[in-house]
């Protein structure tokens, strides 16, 4: 009886430690193999990250034998990348070494202690001096002032329009609109003349996530009279409630999709908005207007999702002017991505190591010129091969004399979270602009505490 | 979920050494329980209490690196919420729209129903029915989506018919998420009354029959008192399983457009990973919990007046 209780017992012991012993199986912490996780976006045919660290890997490989790396994408929306990683990030069984940031994002992973400072590594480094200013502030915190990640690119936002679409329109090109007012006329004309075409596009709701805050609020919010404090008084150190510029911004969001100038309000709520817009709506010639990213040709390039040659003759691009053409007239928003090493990855210098060989001089070109985004180093952003790489490259690095930056501040997270909220009620006609404005100053004051808030004056 | 079995004591003798030897019995018997105790307290039974204790505190997925302890604050602040509100008004009309009526009248039709049918018809409607039932929870979203998208099949179907579509998914999202859920938990309940319907003894049926009753008559007066309990146990479980859907609205609607069809397992998963306020958001499961304790409760009172 008690040999067998014994023997019972011996199994099941074993059983347990077994079974609780499948435990995380990371990278072995000898500084042989480092883990990289990217964003892989939603739309399964782009592939460019992919392809491009990719051929990183093999040559660092080749470079130092013995080493691996291990790119790992992770597919999900963008608010759902953000989340993912920081799950991934809360343990060291899970922790990646090298991940990629959202500048929008970094203080927020820096508030939480996710991420380690960069500064002992960049102070050896030669090429530190060759990055901007501003992308550097990007990636530091301003409450240690350490540097928390490199920064792989920078982007503005303006106007794309269909130089063909607006022609039939009887519009005259090439097209500069002087204030919001110039914009809605332009859409309310293609919708009377071109039927069966979508006159503008403007993110919106709380699926797009940032693209729909920085996209589509941001870009009016910023060129309202309160310009560059209108979310955030940086003096005071206030957010903004209660302000003009917010419920105009807002209006303006209300116009566009009450009267049908917008994509369908379900396709505008969806998830997947932004690849509709790059990769079928644009390309097919039904859409006029769309307020997006310096980064939309590269939908169209040869290496592409959607491949387009004739882009170049039917596409153009205009700068989002402010409200009434108020001085300094036009408004642009800059954010950008950036490689951080979590603080909790097993091999920081080797993902160290791995960073500096992909944000050299001639890979970041090169990757500047496939994503078609802004160069971050000066000697990049100078050179004529980046420069001609597309025919709006040059227009888009010229809109960063406008450009605003978001707050880079721990709450930014959750304050777009509560700005695309109140878009998505004016959107659906849920509920007016003032009750959206009011909604959005209690989700404000929740999120960021009520002493950190003050009225607008504008 | 299974909560770990008692140990099985033995019916203990008479007698104080007896009784003693027993208990040593039934110790060295629970022994080899012990691994599987010490598992489910490490992986089930520490994680809510740790969920509990989040519910109290401040923790955010980002944003913040310490974590406080903030007492009744998340369950206040729930209660100021409009959202919060409006997400327990929608579970509400969920479950009892879904489940209640929905999937609980609809079961019971088809199983008295496919009593009468013959065999072939039988089986095939058991078995459209069951499919829909045996699909995980994301694919059935995915083709309800499919079904009620602007440009999906049931416009089509109703643009063959000459009827107006509906953008359903953008109108009246809260309907389409509800049949949706009718349609793939149905076959719970059909399974469960046919079971019992097959318990109703046949010479009441027949002696009601012979009094002349009409068919509701019978149903109502001698089918159902016989299966009471099997109606309040089916209520219990397809309620208790109604509350937590998520997949099906998330993939569907994923809460829009606004907060429309937002119950508050979406609410919940939205104010913790999409907003990161996960102290917020383990306090609303904690309601959620509430909320389900609730019906159960109303349910078993309910059988015990049936009782006495």
């Amino acid at each position: 009886m008690r040999k067998k209780l014994l023997a019972a017992l011996a199994i099941t012991v074993a059983t347990t430690l077994s079974a609780a012993g499948c435990g995380g199986s990371g990278a072995a912490a000898d500084g042989t193999s480092i883990k990289v996780v990217y964003w892989q976006h939603l739309d399964q045919n782009d592939h460019k990250q992919q392809k491009f660290l990719t051929s990183m890997k093999k040559s660092f490989e080749k470079a130092h034998p013995g080493k691996t790396i291990e790119i790992v994408p992770v597919t999900a929306s963008e608010n759902d990348y953000y989340t993912k990683i920081q799950l991934m990030m809360r343990s060291p069984s899970t922790a990646p070494d090298l991940v990629y940031e959202d500048t929008a994002l970094i203080n927020s992973d820096i508030a939480s202690g996710y991420l380690k400072p960069l500064d002992a590594y960049v102070a050896k480094w030669a090429d530190w001096d060759k990055f901007a200013a501003a992308a550097k502030t990007a990636v530091s915190s301003p409450d240690d002032g350490k540097t928390y990640g490199v920064p792989d690119d920078t982007d503005t936002r303006g106007i794309w329009y269909n130089q063909k679409l607006l022609a039939k329109a009887g519009i005259k090109t090439p097209w500069q609109p002087e204030s919001w007012q110039d914009i809605l006329d332009v859409a309310r004309t293609v919708k009377k003349k071109l039927p069966g075409v979508t006159p503008m596009n403007l993110y919106t709701g709380q699926a797009g996530g940032e693209q729909s805050t920085m996209q589509g609020f941001e870009m009016l919010l910023y060129g309202t009279e309160g310009a560059g404090s209108s979310l955030y008084d940086a003096k005071s150190k206030k957010w903004i409630t209660g302000s003009q510029g917010f419920k105009d911004a807002l209006t303006f969001v209300h116009t566009v999709y009450s009267e049908d100038l917008g994509l369908p309000k379900s396709t505008a709520l969806g998830a997947n908005a932004g690849t509709e817009v790059g990769t079928k709506l644009l390309p097919e010639g039904k859409l006029a207007l769309d307020i997006d990213g310096s980064w939309m040709a590269n939908n169209w390039l040869e290496t592409g999702p959607r491949p387009w040659p004739e882009w170049t003759k039917t596409m153009a691009s205009a700068a989002m002017p402010t409200q009434n053409g108020q001085a300094p007239g036009k408004v642009s928003m800059s954010g950008g991505w950036a490689w951080s090493i979590p603080a909790k990855a097993k091999n920081p210098d080797l993902a160290w190591q791995f960073t500096k060989a992909i944000k050299n001089r001639a890979h970041s070109t090169q990757w500047n010129i496939i994503e078609s985004t802004t160069a971050v180093r000066t000697d990049v952003a100078a050179d004529p091969k980046y420069l001609e790489a597309t025919p709006t490259n040059k227009f888009f690095t010229g809109l960063v004399k406008y450009t605003h930056f978001r707050p880079a501040l721990p709450k930014y997270p959750q304050v777009s979270n509560a700005i695309t909220k109140a878009m998505e009620s004016v959107t659906t006609g849920q509920s007016s602009v003032e009750e959206a404005a009011k909604t959005y100053d209690q989700d404000l004051a929740t999120a960021v505490g009520s002493d950190s808030t003050a009225k607008g004056t504008r | 979920m299974k909560s770990a079995a008692a140990p099985a004591g033995l019916a203990a003798p008479s007698g104080r050494a007896a009784g003693g030897r027993a208990a040593r019995q039934s110790l060295l018997r629970g022994l080899p329980l012990l691994p599987s105790l010490a598992l489910l307290a490490v992986f089930l039974a520490g994680p809510i209490v740790y969920c509990v204790y989040d519910a109290f505190t401040d923790a955010q997925l980002t944003g913040a690196a310490e974590t406080h302890f903030v007492g009744l604050d998340n369950f206040s602040r729930a209660f100021d919420d409009p959202e919060f509100i409006n997400s327990l008004w929608l579970t509400l009309v969920f479950v009892i729209g879904s489940a209640v009526i929905g999937q609980n009248t609809l079961g019971l039709s088809l199983a008295v129903l496919s009593e009468k049918a013959t065999r072939p018809m039988r089986s095939l409607t058991n078995g459209v029915v069951i499919a829909a039932w045996v699909l995980p929870e994301v694919v059935a979203g995915y083709l309800m989506y499919a079904f009620f998208y602007q440009q999906g099949s049931l416009n089509n179907v109703l643009d063959l018919l000459g009827l107006p579509g509906q953008n359903w998914l953008y109108t009246m999202p809260i309907l389409a998420v509800c049949l949706a859920n009718v349609w793939r938990g149905t076959a719970f309940s059909m399974m469960v009354y046919s079971a019992a319907l097959n318990e109703v003894p046949r010479e009441l049926v027949e002696a009601a029959e012979m009094d002349g009753a009409g068919v509701w008559h019978r149903l109502w007066h001698v089918t159902l008192p016989v299966i009471r309990r099997t109606v309040m146990t089916n209520l219990m479980l397809i309620t208790l399983q109604t509350l937590s859907v998520f997949g099906l609205i998330y993939a569907m609607t994923r809460g829009g457009p606004g907060n429309k069809s937002q119950t508050l397992p979406v609410f919940m998963y939205q104010q913790a990973f999409q907003n990161s306020a996960i102290g917020y958001g383990t306090a609303i499961a904690l309601v959620l919990l509430v909320v389900g304790a609730l019906f159960s409760v109303v349910y078993l009172k309910l059988l015990k007046v049936e009782e006495d």
